[in-house]
């Protein structure tokens, strides 16, 4: 029964998170490449860590009170400071703003839902997840693919790492009307920025016994700013003379994730191709439907009972 | 459904939103001649196959050879050989083989040449499910538009400081209604039903949103097709899910780039992926889109597929249906039966034995 039931939290998170969190079923849930070092003491048993929590939109609020409710069952000694920032319900303004900048700089750790983004352009570029991003220089996005046993999809039993730069390249929010109907955008790359986000690949890949890193890019098109990309990743990847260093253009990468995913180990690449081999490598390892049919309420409380009826560790 | 798709795929599954004009109607009568520019590398071996193949099928085709190199011009100026130019204006239609693109070399792409010198603003790729050719996703039945001209393909950066570049991607009102305007009309020509929009314009609000809205406006005018718009990420997500659910997608030409190569990857790569360039003027270049593999060059070891399904494209885009469909049936029985097929497709044969069977299939089918 309580095989079954673990089970099932497997599952929630699955659902809840999508690849991003698949990293709980197998591997320690950390992503940070250099930072669980020596700097901050270990924190002791009995204290408590304050979380920010923005909840977001659509189904946000709702996943959000089921981490709670598996928290608390779990006596997890984390508290969350909750904040409902949202662009579309007319609470968004620059204090609110503010205000989880500060929490969360305070935190240094929050748990966000996703921010709806409303397409339409009223005279604001950057939209709040890029602002969120920029204003606290979250510089690498990464996420762990990893395949859930049990569930049977196309690929079976992958494991792959995606590390994507997302404070510059194509989300930089340059965009105007040189004259009408013609609108440039600006995509900007920087030699400061990609050796930083080869460096925490490399050190990612150091860290977590990887052994081969492959930076992604377009600098067959764009010879100068991919170019820039690709000869900074060159220049870190010969101090790490243990991990093997690839390149691979963006399309093809695309076309081989399909074909053959196995190929890849750690992949590193500038912000746009990261948005776009996040999502395609998510839907190698998630199935359309989990094949269950209850509420999350429900979910959350099968988890939960799991959790209370595991033996003490 | 399965027989709708069927027919759709033996009558029209290929080619174009230009069918039905009238300044084609003319290739349907005669002999017609078309520039064959066969390529480097694995690209010689390939054309001569298609020819072949097209003897054998008694296609009215007259082929005018030409070799396309970067040469430079007056004032510097990178173009293609003026012999290689004025055959393209004269005949229209090109099939072209595998060009080499040295890396970082000084001159731009021969393919970005190509496309330049001839406005080829839409980039068409059909992607279907080769039947007895194993790949993860099944009855995939797809068509991606890209557009050609622009976007991220502008060729603007500079260097604004050391370590600093600025890449300029552009989108213009007239170039995207004029691929939307085509999207459309494909769709009708081809009997399909709905035409997906694939954007960014959550983050790239001015550029993409402009995209899109150019999209909008022609949708109006297509009411008999149905029209959807998803975000890019959502796109990649679900189509390596269940890619049964798109039909016909359209979009600026990075996410084209790398949206029909990801499409290709579904059907089992680029070496049985046709693809067709639309341009200006009626002129339009049909090729395949895979690489010159010099590794296997001159060694009778290529998979000719991509360039003959390109050629079928071809032919339906000039009204030769008959001969498409013959071309097209004896290349997929050919697979089907797996017992004459190239090493990349699982098998053994050489180039020559693999189109010398498809060959004999297609007298067969007289």
């Amino acid at each position: 029964m309580a095989a079954a039931l673990r089970g099932t939290l497997v599952t929630l998170v699955k659902g809840l998170g999508g690849a991003r969190m698949h990293q709980l079923a197998s591997r320690p849930l950390s992503v940070s490449a250099s930072l669980c070092g020596q700097e901050t003491p270990p924190p002791r048993a009995d204290s408590t860590f304050k979380v920010t929590m923005v909840p977001g939109d659509g189904v946000g609020p709702e996943l959000m009170t089921a981490v709670k409710d598996v928290f608390k069952a779990g006596d997890i000694p984390v508290e969350f400071e909750e904040f409902h920032l949202s662009e579309v319900q007319n609470m968004a303004n620059e204090e609110k703003l503010e205000q989880v900048l500060t929490s969360m700089r305070n935190n240094r750790v929050a748990i966000k839902g996703k921010i709806h983004t409303p397409m339409e352009y009223k005279g604001e570029l950057a939209s709040y997840e890029m602002k969120l991003r920029r204003k606290l220089d979250l510089f690498a996005n990464v996420v762990h693919v990893n395949s859930l046993q049990g569930y049977n999809t196309r690929h079976n039993n992958l494991d792959l790492v995606i590390i994507r730069e997302q404070t510059e390249g194509e989300y930089s929010s340059l965009e105007h009307e040189s004259t009408a109907g013609v609108i440039e955008c600006m995509k900007i790359i920087t030699r400061e920025k990609s050796r930083r986000i080869a460096k925490f690949a490399f050190d990612y890949a150091t860290k977590k016994g990887r052994n081969k890193v492959t930076a992604v890019h377009k600098a067959n098109i764009m010879k100068l700013g991919d170019g820039l990309f690709l000869q900074s990743c060159a220049e870190v990847a010969e101090l790490y003379p243990k991990i093997k260093y690839e390149t691979i253009i963006i399309d093809n990468c695309c076309m081989q994730l399909v074909q053959n995913p196995y190929q890849f180990d750690v992949l590193v690449m500038p912000n746009l191709y990261g948005n776009i081999i996040d999502n395609l490598a998510a839907g190698l390892v998630r199935t359309r439907d989990l094949g269950g049919y209850c509420t999350t309420g429900d979910f959350v409380h099968a988890v939960v009972a799991n959790l209370r009826h595991r033996p003490a560790q | 459904m399965v027989a709708g798709s069927v027919l759709r795929s033996l009558v029209s599954q290929v080619m174009g939103g230009a069918l039905r004009r009238p300044a084609l109607s003319s290739f349907s009568r005669g002999m017609q001649t078309v520039t064959l520019i066969p390529g480097d590398g694995i690209g010689p071996e390939i054309s001569a196959a298609v020819v072949k193949i097209f003897e054998a099928a008694k296609a009215p085709i007259r082929w005018e050879e030409r070799n396309v190199t970067a040469i430079k011009g007056p004032g510097g100026r990178w173009m293609i050989p003026p012999d290689a130019k004025e055959s393209m204006d004269r005949s229209k239609i090109g099939l072209k083989g595998p060009l080499k693109t040295p890396i970082a070399a000084g001159h731009p792409s021969m393919n970005l040449l190509l496309r330049k010198t001839f406005d080829l603003y839409a980039n068409v790729r059909p992607c279907v499910s080769i039947e007895g050719y194993k790949t993860p996703y099944t009855d995939v039945d797809l068509v991606t538009i890209r557009e050609n001209t622009e976007g991220e393909y502008s060729g603007i950066e500079h260097v604004i400081v050391d370590g600093v570049v600025q890449s300029i991607k552009l989108i213009t009102e007239n170039a995207s209604r004029r691929i939307a305007e085509y999207a459309f009309e494909y769709a009708r020509n081809n009997q399909r039903s709905s035409v997906t929009a694939v954007h960014k314009a959550n983050i790239m609000r001015m550029s993409d949103g402009l995209f899109l809205r150019k999209c909008r406006e022609v949708a109006e005018d297509y009411k008999d097709i149905k029209f959807t718009e998803i975000y890019l990420d959502t796109v990649c997500l679900n189509m390596v899910q269940d890619p049964t659910q798109f039909d016909i997608l359209v979009m600026p030409n990075l996410y084209g780039d790398i949206l029909s190569d990801l499409c290709a990857g579904l059907i089992g790569g680029l070496g049985v992926t046709p693809s067709g360039n639309i341009g200006a003027n009626g002129v339009a270049i049909f090729e395949s889109v895979h690489g010159t593999a010099p590794d296997i060059a001159g060694m009778d070891l290529a998979n000719p597929t991509a360039l003959l399904l390109s050629a079928v494209m071809m032919l339906r885009h000039m009204g030769l249906h008959e001969h498409a469909s013959k071309i097209q049936t004896a290349c997929f029985d050919t697979i089907k039966e797996k017992k004459v097929l190239t090493k990349d497709l699982g098998g053994s044969s050489k180039c020559s034995e693999f189109t010398a069977e498809i060959c004999r299939r297609v007298q067969d089918l007289d």
